[in-house]
C-alpha cells in the first residue's frame, strides 16, 4: 500500500502538517454546521452565480434536494476533516474535498465584476481561495502521506496477507 | 520501508507512534470546539431557556372547526382587497388560478398555485356578491362558482346571486355572515346595518372614515353580540406571538421608545392603483358609492384609487399605521394613547391628491411611560423594521425577532462584562421556517412579506396570514368565542388611527379623555 514515493524528513513534516491543517479546517466548518441546528446551505447556493448559477440554484429550490446538500456538507465535511487529520482512508478524504472543494469553487467563481451577498472577506480576480486549497489537495494526493503517518499505516498494513 | 513483510501480524511501536501521531490533533481540536460551543451555548440558547423562552417549539395550528355547518358568506366589495379575501377564503377566479398555475411551471420558487390548493377548506358557501362595478361583481361571481379551485376548464358551481345594494345581501335569507372590503368610508355603515340583522362580519381595516362611526359601530357590534373580525392579518404572524411572550418575560427591561414604520417605493404600494379599461359611469354606481361622503362628480381615479381622498379613507392612518399599531397592540397592549402629534405632506405624488405621502406621528403613553413613534414615506423603500426599545434591550420584530442587549443594561451587566453577552450581537433571535424562502411577487407583497404581514409559519409551513384570520373569524362563529381582532381590539385601534388623522389635518397636538371617551 505504501507509495514508491521516498520523502526527506523535511518534505513528509511539511506534507503530513499540510494534510492536518487542511483537516483541521474542514472538520471546524464541518462542526460549526453541526452545531447550529438552524444552518442551511441555502443562501450560499441562493447566492451562486456565474455560468453554473441555474444548477446550484436548482438545489436550494427544492427541499429534499436541499436537505441532501445540507446532510452532504455537514457529515461530508466533518468525515474530510477526520480523515486528512488522523490518516484515515486519506485517499478517499483527499478526493472527496477535492470534489466538495471544487464545486464550492465552481458555485461562486471570482468573475470579474461580481459581487456576493455572502462576505468572503478576500479580493480575489479568477483565482480565490477555494480553487487555492483544491491545488494543495491535489498536492496532497499526488504526494501521500497517510500510509506513513496515519491510521492507513496499521489499517493497510494489518490486512495485508 | 521494505520490512513491511516481516511484520504482517504485529505493529512496532513505531507504526504506532507514527500510526497514531496526528492524533493529539484532534484532541486539541475537541477541547477548542468545547469551549467555542460552550460560550456560543452560553450566549444564545442558554439565555433563551433561563429566560424561559422555548424557540424550538412551532405554533400549533389551533384545530378547524370547519366541520360543523357549512356557513353561507356574502361578500361586498370585490376589488384588489375583496379579491385577496375570497382567495384566503378558497375561493379564487379561475382565470388566476390558471395564471399560478403556469407560474409554478415557469418558476418551481412560484408556490402560489401549491400554497392555496393546500389552504384548509374552510366549509363555507359564497351565497352573494355585490360591487358597485359590474366588472369587479362579475369576477366575484366567477370566484364564487369556483368552489373547486380550478382553472377556466374545471367544473363550476353557481351559488351566489349578485345584489346591487348592500343592504339587499345583508338581509338576504341565505347569509350567515359578510365579508366587507370597500372603501372605509364604506364600512361602519355596512358593519351597522349586518349587525342589526344579525350576521357575522369580517371588516377591513381601518375600521371608519370617522370618529363618530366608530362609536356607532361598537354600539351595534356589542348590542348585536354578532362575531366581528377587523382585517389585521399580523394577529396570525407566529413571530408576534413569541414577542409576546418576550415581553412577557420582561426581557427588553423597563421600554421607553417603539418605532415603527411604514416605507414603500412603488405607485402601487402609493395606492396609484390600476384605473380599469372597463370603468365608466356606465359600469360603476357612482351615486351610490359617494352616498355616505361628500358628492363629488363621477371620477374614475376616485373611484380605484380612493385612498388618496380623505372623502373616503383616511390616507396612512387608517391604511398602514394601523397595521404597525395593531402589532404592537397585540403585543404590548397599548390600548389608546394619551396624546398625539402629527405632521407630514404632499412631498412625491403630486397627481392631486389630498392624502400625505410622508406621515410622522407620536403617540405619548404617560401611564406606561413611553412613546410610540409611526414614521411613514411612500417614496422610499429604505427598511426600518419595527423597534422596540427596552432600558435592557431592544427587539426588531418582523417575521424574524432579534433581541440585542443594550450596552449599557443594568440586568445583564455581568454577562456584558463577561463577554457572554454584547451589545453587536443578538442575543435572541427566532426564525419561524428557517430555511423556507419564497419567491413573492411585486413590491408591495415583498414589503407585506417582510413584515409578517403575507405569510407566517405554522409548524414550519408557509401558511397566508389572511387565510388564518378568516379561519379564525369562522371558527369563532361556529363556536361562539371572540375573535383576536375583535371590536374592542379595533375601537382602540380606530381611535388611535383618528387621532393621528386629528393631529395632522387640525396640525394641533390631541388628547384621549379616556373617562368621557372623546378625543378632545
Amino acid at each position: 500500500m505504501k507509495s514508491e514515493i521516498s520523502y526527506s524528513k523535511a518534505q513528509l513534516v511539511i506534507l503530513v502538517s499540510s494534510r492536518v491543517l487542511i483537516g483541521w479546517y474542514c472538520l471546524y466548518e464541518g462542526m460549526i454546521k453541526w452545531i447550529n441546528p438552524s444552518w442551511s446551505a441555502f443562501a450560499f447556493l441562493n447566492d451562486s452565480q456565474g455560468w453554473l448559477a441555474p444548477f446550484f440554484h436548482s438545489f436550494a429550490a427544492n427541499p429534499t434536494s436541499l436537505s441532501v446538500v445540507n446532510f452532504l456538507n455537514i457529515y461530508g465535511l466533518i468525515a474530510i476533516g477526520l480523515g486528512l487529520i488522523l490518516g484515515l482512508f486519506t485517499r478517499m478524504a483527499t478526493v472527496s474535498g477535492i470534489v466538495l472543494i471544487f464545486l464550492y469553487f465552481l458555485s461562486h467563481p471570482a468573475l470579474i465584476n461580481t459581487s456576493y451577498m455572502l462576505p468572503s472577506g478576500e479580493s480575489a480576480m479568477w483565482v480565490n481561495k477555494n480553487l487555492i486549497f483544491v491545488f494543495l489537495l491535489l498536492i496532497l494526493l499526488v504526494y501521500p502521506t497517510g500510509d506513513r503517518i496515519g491510521l492507513d499505516r496499521l489499517l493497510f498494513n494489518r490486512f495485508k496477507n | 520501508m521494505e520490512d513491511k513483510k516481516n511484520k504482517k501480524q504485529a505493529f512496532s511501536r513505531r507504526d504506532l507512534l507514527k500510526g497514531f501521531a496526528t492524533l493529539p490533533v484532534i484532541g486539541a481540536f475537541g477541547y477548542g470546539m468545547f469551549r467555542e460551543w460552550n460560550a456560543d451555548r452560553l450566549r444564545q440558547n442558554s439565555i433563551a431557556s433561563e429566560l424561559g423562552l422555548n424557540f424550538d417549539e412551532h405554533p400549533i395550528a389551533v384545530p378547524s372547526k370547519s366541520d360543523g355547518k357549512t356557513l353561507r358568506i356574502g361578500i361586498i366589495g370585490y376589488g384588489i382587497r375583496g379579491e385577496q379575501l375570497m382567495r384566503a377564503a378558497g375561493f379564487s377566479r379561475p382565470e388566476l388560478v390558471d395564471d399560478w398555475k403556469r407560474g409554478a411551471q415557469r418558476n418551481v420558487n412560484d408556490r402560489r398555485y401549491g400554497d392555496y390548493q393546500e389552504q384548509e377548506d374552510l366549509n363555507i358557501v359564497i351565497t352573494a356578491v355585490c360591487d358597485l362595478f359590474d366588472v369587479h361583481a362579475e369576477n366575484a361571481l366567477k370566484a364564487a362558482s369556483n368552489s373547486n379551485r380550478s382553472g377556466v376548464d374545471g367544473p363550476m358551481n353557481q351559488t351566489a346571486k349578485r345584489y346591487r345594494r348592500y343592504t339587499d345581501l345583508i338581509n338576504a335569507d341565505d347569509v350567515d355572515a359578510v365579508i366587507i372590503a370597500t372603501p372605509d368610508h364604506w364600512h361602519a355603515r355596512m358593519v351597522v346595518d349586518a349587525a342589526k340583522a344579525g350576521k357575522h362580519v369580517y371588516v377591513e381595516k381601518g375600521l371608519t372614515r370617522t370618529v363618530e362611526e366608530v362609536f356607532d359601530v361598537r354600539k351595534a357590534v356589542k348590542e348585536s353580540g354578532i362575531v366581528m373580525q377587523l382585517g389585521h392579518q399580523g394577529r396570525q404572524t407566529a413571530s408576534y406571538n413569541k414577542a409576546k411572550e418576550i415581553i412577557d418575560k420582561d426581557i427588553l427591561g423597563k421600554i421607553s421608545l417603539i418605532e415603527v414604520c411604514t416605507n414603500r417605493n412603488d405607485p402601487n404600494g402609493a395606492w396609484v392603483y390600476d384605473i380599469h379599461p372597463n370603468g365608466s359611469p356606465e359600469t360603476i354606481d357612482w351615486s351610490q358609492f359617494v352616498e355616505p361622503t361628500n358628492p363629488h362628480p363621477f371620477s374614475l381615479e376616485r373611484f380605484f384609487r380612493w385612498r388618496c381622498w380623505w372623502d373616503y379613507g383616511t390616507g396612512l392612518s387608517g391604511d398602514l399605521l394601523t397595521h404597525e399599531y395593531d402589532a404592537l397592540n397585540q403585543v404590548l397592549h397599548l390600548g389608546i394613547p394619551h396624546s398625539t402629534v402629527a405632521s407630514g405632506g404632499v412631498y412625491f405624488y403630486k397627481d392631486g391628491r389630498e392624502v400625505p405621502d410622508v406621515f410622522q406621528a407620536v403617540m405619548e403613553y404617560p401611564d406606561r411611560d413611553l412613546t410610540f413613534l409611526y414614521s411613514a414615506s411612500l417614496a422610499s423603500e429604505r427598511f426600518r423594521g419595527k423597534v422596540i426599545m427596552g432600558h435592557d434591550a431592544s427587539m426588531e420584530m418582523e417575521n424574524t425577532l432579534t433581541v440585542t442587549p443594550d450596552n449599557r443594561s443594568t440586568r445583564y451587566k455581568d454577562q456584558l462584562q463577561a463577554g457572554v453577552m454584547s451589545s453587536d450581537k443578538p442575543m435572541i433571535t427566532y426564525i419561524p421556517g428557517k430555511s423556507n424562502v419564497d419567491a413573492v411577487t411585486s413590491a408591495t407583497e415583498q414589503y407585506f412579506a417582510s413584515r409578517g404581514l403575507l405569510y407566517t409559519y405554522v409548524q414550519g409551513k408557509r401558511v397566508d396570514t389572511t387565510h388564518l384570520h378568516i379561519r379564525e373569524w369562522l371558527n369563532c362563529i361556529r363556536s361562539g368565542e371572540q375573535p383576536s381582532c375583535n371590536i374592542d381590539q379595533a375601537f382602540e385601534e380606530a381611535i388611535t388611527a383618528h387621532m393621528a388623522t386629528i393631529a395632522l389635518r387640525e396640525n394641533r397636538k390631541v388628547f384621549w379623555d379616556a373617562e368621557s371617551e372623546k378625543i378632545v
